[in-house]
């Protein structure tokens, strides 16, 4: 493993989209940069810009008007990017996969390179899976 | 020429001083962590931080703005605060050289990278930028008076003398200026200069992440963000150490007096980050007139009690 992946991997900025979510991934995402689960030990923050973020998490249900959107800020992330798509909805659609608004799932958007399955997944579920990431990439 | 080019890259120049930042940013980071009940980041993640971007990362251009001018402004911004830790950190490490460390050509050095991230922000084409850029603008207008109000009041303690040479010896030979009633009000003021000179909460609307999402640097990525944070490490060592210069009695480096050196600095951005940690950001119109106003005002009894010989 090179020095380059090496930092790339103990830096990880995280920016997330919200799609048309109930909120309930939000709040779980949230939770695992609370003083509980403390995601900075890995070096992981939460940014405010595209422009500075590694990994894009996508929750929610994606719908039509959503689609364009994600896709303009996938297109506007500097590369390499990791795409994490959480929740049901992120990854199948979940309640909403048979809505007539419906346009995702994520993956069919943009590529991903993690799911993180649940209906909210753990704040553990998320970190276990951001690690496998880490290991994989 | 060989040994000039020593000092600006190696040391006390960009290598040193980048270095002694990361380690404060670190710091920084891991007391904020501490003071919220979290176990912080690993020692080395300023380090990781600066290479991901710079090696990694891609670096985007913008395509309304100028490119150019978008480029340049981080690389002045290091070269700005490279040029003030030189000449900060000579003074203080009591290397001779012919240059005495004129307070004047510090503190006009020391608002190039203000003044760089302005044009940066401004060249990028982003409206949020733009925001951020007006901000610190007006930022710098507030806190730009009280720091020169604070200069004033060192350079009248030491008997008209300019130079950061003649101010350590004059403080290592007798008491440091922190020691009497105006010293201490100048050290206040001095902090909250430095707090927002550093735009760190509460005086960090130029980025503010929730609100304009991180503002004047919005659209930097890569390199670019790279040198930035570069710029920023630099800062955040020579602004305390410019603090433990003018009030402190600067540095002593025989034997045990090291480590008192290193706490000094500690401790000053230890006041920083405290600072930091227990306040919410404010408004921009509350900023200057805090400084306008207030700062201002302990700035000049400070000045009126040095006159008086306290
Ligand atoms: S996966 Fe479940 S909890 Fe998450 S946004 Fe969808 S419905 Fe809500």
């Amino acid at each position: 493993m090179g020095f380059k992946s090496y930092c790339f991997k103990k830096s990880l900025w995280v920016f997330h989209f919200g799609g048309a979510s109930c909120n309930n991934c939000d709040i779980e995402i949230l939770d695992c940069l609370t003083p509980r689960h403390d995601l900075e030990r890995f070096g992981i923050l939460l940014v405010g810009s595209i422009r500075h973020a590694d990994v894009l998490l996508v929750n929610g249900s994606i719908n039509r008007r959503d689609k364009e959107r994600l896709l303009e800020i996938y297109n506007q992330a500097p590369k390499p990017i990791l795409v994490v798509a959480i929740g049901a909805c992120g990854c199948t659609g979940g309640i909403f996969a048979e809505g007539m608004t419906f346009a995702g799932p994520v993956d069919k958007i943009i590529p991903v390179n993690a799911y993180i399955p649940g209906c909210p997944p753990k704040p553990e579920a998320i970190i276990a899976g951001i690690v496998k990431l880490v290991n994989n990439s | 020429m060989a040994v000039s080019l020593f000092y600006f890259f190696v040391f006390p120049g960009l290598l040193f001083a980048a270095t002694i930042g990361a380690f404060l940013s670190w710091f920084d980071r891991k007391i904020t962590a501490r003071v919220q009940f979290r176990k912080g980041p690993p020692l080395l993640q300023p380090f990781y931080d600066f290479f991901k971007l710079l090696l990694v990362k891609e670096t985007i251009l913008p395509r309304h703005g100028s490119p150019l001018l978008f480029l340049l402004a981080p690389i002045f911004a290091v070269i700005g605060a490279t040029l003030a830790s030189v000449f900060i950190l000579l003074p203080l490490f009591s290397i001779n050289t012919g240059f005495k460390g004129d307070l004047l050509v510090i503190f006009y050095l020391l608002t190039i990278p203000s003044f760089s991230y302005i044009i940066g922000a401004l060249a990028s084409g982003n409206p949020l930028a733009a925001v951020g850029g007006s901000r610190e603008m007006k930022l710098i207008l507030g806190y730009e008076m009280t720091f020169i109000l604070v200069i004033a009041g060192i350079i009248m303690k030491c008997e008209q003398h300019f130079d950061l040479n003649t101010i350590i010896q004059t403080q290592q030979e007798g008491t440091p200026f922190i020691g009497s009633i105006s010293g201490v009000l100048l050290f206040i003021v001095a902090i909250f200069c430095i707090q927002a000179k550093l735009a760190l909460v509460p005086f960090d609307m130029p980025e503010a992440e929730t609100e304009i999402t991180e503002g004047i640097f919005i659209e930097y990525s890569g390199a670019a963000y790279a040198m930035i944070k570069l710029a920023k490490y630099i800062m955040l060592f020579i602004l305390p150490a410019l603090i433990v210069a003018m009030l402190m009695s600067g540095f002593n480096l025989h034997g045990i007096n090291i480590l008192w050196a290193i706490l000094k600095v500690l401790g000053v951005v230890l006041a920083l980050t405290l600072i930091r940690n227990t306040n919410p950001r404010v408004k921009i119109k509350q900023a200057i007139s805090f400084f306008m106003i207030w700062m201002n005002l302990i700035a000049v009894i400070a000045l009126v009690l040095i006159a008086f010989g306290l």
